[in-house]
């Protein structure tokens, strides 16, 4: 009987601050719930040790478990065996060794190139959003003219011109992708300049940059998160893209993408070249998205019951 | 209706405008030198730096550098750096095999994102869903040039499908229709590779289209009037839910043309994605503007036709 009465109790407590939940709490519980979120957050929670350890590790001259760059040309060609577990490339480099090494550019470039176009996207989008009128038309047409352009090629012709390097490319990538994070921040500025609570706070006489910041920003900043998440592997893809072209991270520092690039040629001798590399740069991605999606899901309001 | 149309016209001047803008100073404002051959090369004299830069209006301040490309641009006198072809002759032979590669490309997207996204929304909320959801993301995912060398390697060891080019070389076909059928292959795989992301991108607006149309109160009404299920889900709901389709091929443009890049350099399909790689491999500064500038109007264009489209099918959109 006690049981029954504290468990009964213990559920009425437990329901309790569910209703004082925060949006943020909330959407993290929700996040918590969803397999294919925890999973793919798994897979990126790794990608990102491996990135951070081989990092450091380079940094320090540490190399695992070859040195990515030695060549040994006795070594060739050689297929995925017990020594070189995805075997070795047409200067006999060990190919597992050349991407974990790669993974850190990759992951640099995804979450860089995302912070410079979430920056320039958010202070667009809301100085569009906020203050509207002629402002807005102005920013709002040179949005749409950058959306023309056919994005991968307006950024390999800027990185090809300026120079392939990591800090160009990341920069490149930021500038020409903030568009949509600009689209999205100024719809949800315009909805919320709307409201009570900032009329409210307009009324207190709160100054502009405290009513952008510290009222209206924190309750757009769910689907900011999402897009962040989902700029990530949208950036990953590019880098590899370029360094497939040979206008990424210039050789011999490997990078997913150039792996597969100097791995062309052999092609039909050495699928290892092709398939593994290809592999990391894919599940990377798809985590990213999946785990975008699943946040997409745990923020809608709407499918908290079904 | 006219007037919405003129209104649309007005805003995509003022576009095409800021994209002419945009196309040429992303390529004129980044450091480096524009000469086709080394700095240090002895046979250049200054007379003929000179001459070089006279003849590409490289000595004029960049606002009238701007207007003067933009004039040759349209007088069909703009000139390659490289071999000296007016632009828009080089441009004008690319464009035809561009255009099948990505018209071809897009019906495949449009139609197999269909059925995917209309297949979701049929069983939104179950194990369906979820595959065909995660399945999209799959198709997102992956590196197109990654997933081209895959079907590569297992056509070349497996079959004997043609792959590179428009058709094969060195054979006479006797009939056009061999001829045809030789191009058709050429064209299938760039293009089958090419849709995988649209497919992706397609189904998911046409299940998030789906499911709102299925919340509306004609759906209710037509339900609750005793119609069977798979008539309201196939007549009333689908109908209403294709519309965004129309704004889709606006919005795969960009992205199909962009990737082109890639898929055109692997399959060796001389489209425009290709001589725009080669343009940037030669720094041919005249043809990456006119290329970036092309793309863009026509991606405008597009646009501008979609919008007009869904003015016609939507009265509604008119208004605002």
């Amino acid at each position: 009987m006690t049981t029954t009465a504290s468990t009964a109790s213990s559920a009425e407590v437990a329901d309790l601050p569910l209703l004082l939940e925060s949006p943020g709490r909330r959407m993290w519980r929700r996040f918590l719930k969803n397999p294919v979120g925890v999973t793919s957050s798994i897979v990126i929670v790794l990608f990102f040790t491996v990135a951070l350890v081989m990092g450091i590790c380079s940094m320090l001259g540490i190399y695992f478990p070859y040195n990515p760059n030695t060549t040994e040309l006795t070594q060739k060609l050689l297929p995925p065996s017990a020594a070189h577990w995805l075997g070795t490339d047409n200067l006999g480099r060990d190919v597992l060794s050349r991407l974990l090494n790669g993974s850190y550019i990759s992951l640099t470039v995804g979450f860089v190139a995302v912070a410079v176009s979430l920056f320039i996207g958010v202070t667009v989008g809301a100085i569009s959003g906020y203050f509207g009128g002629w402002i807005d038309n102005i920013i709002m047409r040179v949005v749409d003219a950058i959306l023309c352009f056919p994005s991968f090629f307006l950024i390999l012709t800027a990185v090809a011109l300026l120079g392939p390097n990591i800090m160009n490319i990341i920069v490149v990538i930021g500038l020409v992708s903030w568009t949509g994070t600009a689209r999205l921040v100024r719809a949800e500025f315009l909805t919320l300049r709307e409201t009570e609570y900032v009329r409210a706070a307009k009324a207190l006489g709160i100054r502009t940059p405290g009513i952008i910041f510290r009222h209206i920003l924190p309750n757009a900043a769910a689907p900011i998160i999402v897009t962040a998440v989902v700029g990530i592997p949208d950036a990953i893809l590019t880098e590899a893209g370029l360094s497939f072209l040979g206008f990424g991270v210039q050789p011999p520092q490997a990078t997913w993408g150039n792996i597969i690039s100097d791995g062309k040629t052999y092609l039909l001798d050495a699928w290892w070249l092709i398939v593994f590399p290809g592999m990391a740069i894919f599940i990377a991605a798809l985590a990213f998205y999946l785990a975008g999606d699943a946040l997409r899901q745990a923020a809608e309001s709407r499918s908290e019951r079904k | 209706m006219l007037n919405f149309i003129i209104r649309r016209l007005a805003i995509s001047v003022v576009l095409a405008f800021l994209i002419s803008l945009i196309s040429f100073f992303i390529i004129t404002l980044t450091p480096g030198s524009p000469y086709p051959w080394g700095e240090l090369n002895p046979k250049i004299t200054p007379q003929v730096k000179e001459a070089f830069k006279k003849k590409f209006h490289l000595d004029r301040p960049l606002i009238e550098q701007y207007w003067l490309n933009m004039r040759d641009l349209f007088n069909g006198n703009l000139k390659s750096i490289k071999d000296d072809r007016p632009v828009l002759q080089k441009i004008g032979e690319r464009l035809p095999a561009t255009i099948s590669l990505n018209v071809l490309a897009a019906v495949i997207s449009l139609s197999f994102g269909l059925a995917l996204g209309v297949y979701a929304a049929k069983h939104a909320g179950k194990t369906p869903d979820l595959l065909t959801s995660i399945l999209a993301f799959i198709f997102i995912a992956m590196p197109g040039f990654w997933i081209s060398y895959l079907i590569v390697i297992g056509l070349v060891r497996f079959t004997d499908v043609p792959i590179l080019g428009t058709q094969s070389y060195g054979v006479i076909f006797t009939n056009s229709a061999s001829l045809w059928l030789d191009r058709f292959w050429h064209i299938a795989l760039p293009a089958v590779v090419l849709s995988i992301g649209g497919i992706a991108v397609q189904s998911r607006f046409i299940r998030a289209s789906m499911i709102e149309t299925l919340r509306e109160d004609y759906i209710r009404t037509a339900r609750a009037k005793g119609l069977e299920p798979d008539t309201v889900f196939f007549k009333h709901a689908l109908r209403n839910s294709i519309r965004p389709l129309i704004t889709g091929i606006g919005g795969l443009l960009p992205g199909l043309i962009g990737g082109s890049v890639i898929i055109e350099t692997i399959f060796a399909y001389p489209g425009l994605g290709r001589l725009g790689y080669e343009a940037v491999l030669e720094r041919d500064y005249p043809t990456l503007v006119a290329i970036n500038f092309i793309v863009a109007a026509l991606i405008l264009l597009g646009n501008l036709i979609s919008d007009v489209l869904y003015a016609v099918v939507d009265p509604r959109v008119r208004l605002e």
